[in-house]
């Protein structure tokens, strides 16, 4: 579902990508540089969260700094039919982050099923693994797991691309 | 990192009050005053415990679209072509992998033809094919990570 933007949600969109400025009335001070009333600023945010152009509104955690050093793309290969099924059984297991259906890329690449698991030891991880295999039981037809070695980008959405730096990379495990 | 600010990171992952004051709302819970939690959040930014703070945005409601790419780049060219495909400022995540695809990241942009151009750019100025592997379901989830 698609909802229309106007011209003040784009400036809001454009002034709170970094971020929410860290100060008490923090709507305020958006509400002051995109040009509008405090109260119709959160208005317009209230809206955006309850039609999902906005997801949420808080913390995001740098996993690697929270010791989440592990972080595996797991790609399956499950027959069409079974895909919605697949992503449930994964979306299930409560340690999932993401769970999309891709196309494949064959006949190199048959894998059209991605969920990433994060954990803080390759132990871990691969129990995690193990255990996804389980769930999906005669689903899987096939499976692997892509560990990031580096991270070599991570920002938030853009609208526009002003004052863009991408961080230096850094190495997924110290 | 201490107890409080792993209380913080457990309970602030969505949830964040839209109100005239929601420093002072949200510390309220956590037994905090507003201003010592604006204080934790800043250092935790600094630090680099958190990667961002704010409203979250999900492109694809908005006309936007956004895909993942897949690349197999040459070792001895992995840096060269990491700052291209860096440089666009579409290019959201950019995550090196061990597999024979090794660079994978992901477009997200305002319109599909923007990300179809992006695709186009990093191959004309890689010489490298950037396979477009877009979502064609989302399941959906919400995992918090416990700090």
């Amino acid at each position: 579902m698609t909802h229309i933007l106007d011209d003040t949600d784009r400036a809001i969109i454009v002034a709170t990508q970094d971020g929410l400025p860290l100060v008490e009335r923090p709507y305020d001070a958006v509400a002051q540089q995109v040009g509008i009333d405090a109260a119709e600023l959160r208005r317009r945010v209230q809206v955006m969260l309850e039609n999902g152009v906005i997801r949420r509104i808080g913390v995001v955690p740098n996993h690697y700094a929270l010791g989440y050093a592990w972080n595996g793309m797991t790609v399956w290969d499950v027959a069409d039919h079974d895909v919605a099924a697949a992503g449930a059984a994964l979306c299930s297991l409560g340690f999932v982050s993401h769970c999309y259906e891709r196309p494949r890329l064959l006949p190199d690449w048959p894998f059209n099923l991605f969920a990433m698991i994060h954990a803080r030891r390759k132990d871990d991880a691969d129990d995690l693994v193990a255990r996804a295999a389980q769930a999906l039981g005669g689903m899987n037809r096939g499976h692997r797991v892509l560990y990031s070695t580096r991270i070599l980008k991570k920002t938030g959405l853009r609208l526009k691309g002003d004052g863009d730096v991408p961080p230096k990379p850094v190495p997924a495990r110290a | 990192m201490d107890d409080m600010d792993r209380a913080i990171v457990n309970a602030l992952q969505g949830g964040f009050p839209v109100s005239e004051t929601p420093f002072a709302d949200a510390a309220k819970a956590l037994g905090l005053t507003a201003e010592q939690l604006i204080t934790r959040i800043r250092v935790m930014k600094e630090q680099g415990v958190l990667s961002r703070f704010g409203p979250m945005y999900n492109a694809d409601r908005f006309g936007g679209h956004n895909t993942l790419v897949a690349m197999e780049v040459p070792a001895d060219r992995f840096d060269e072509v990491a700052e291209i495909v860096n440089s666009f400022p579409e290019v959201a995540h950019n995550y090196q992998r061990d597999h024979r695809l090794n660079m994978w990241f992901v477009i997200a942009a305002e319109s599909r033809e923007r990300v179809a151009r992006v695709l186009t750019e990093v191959q004309d100025r890689t010489g490298l094919v950037a396979h477009d592997l877009p979502k064609l379901t989302e399941f959906h989830i919400g995992l918090k990570f416990e700090a």
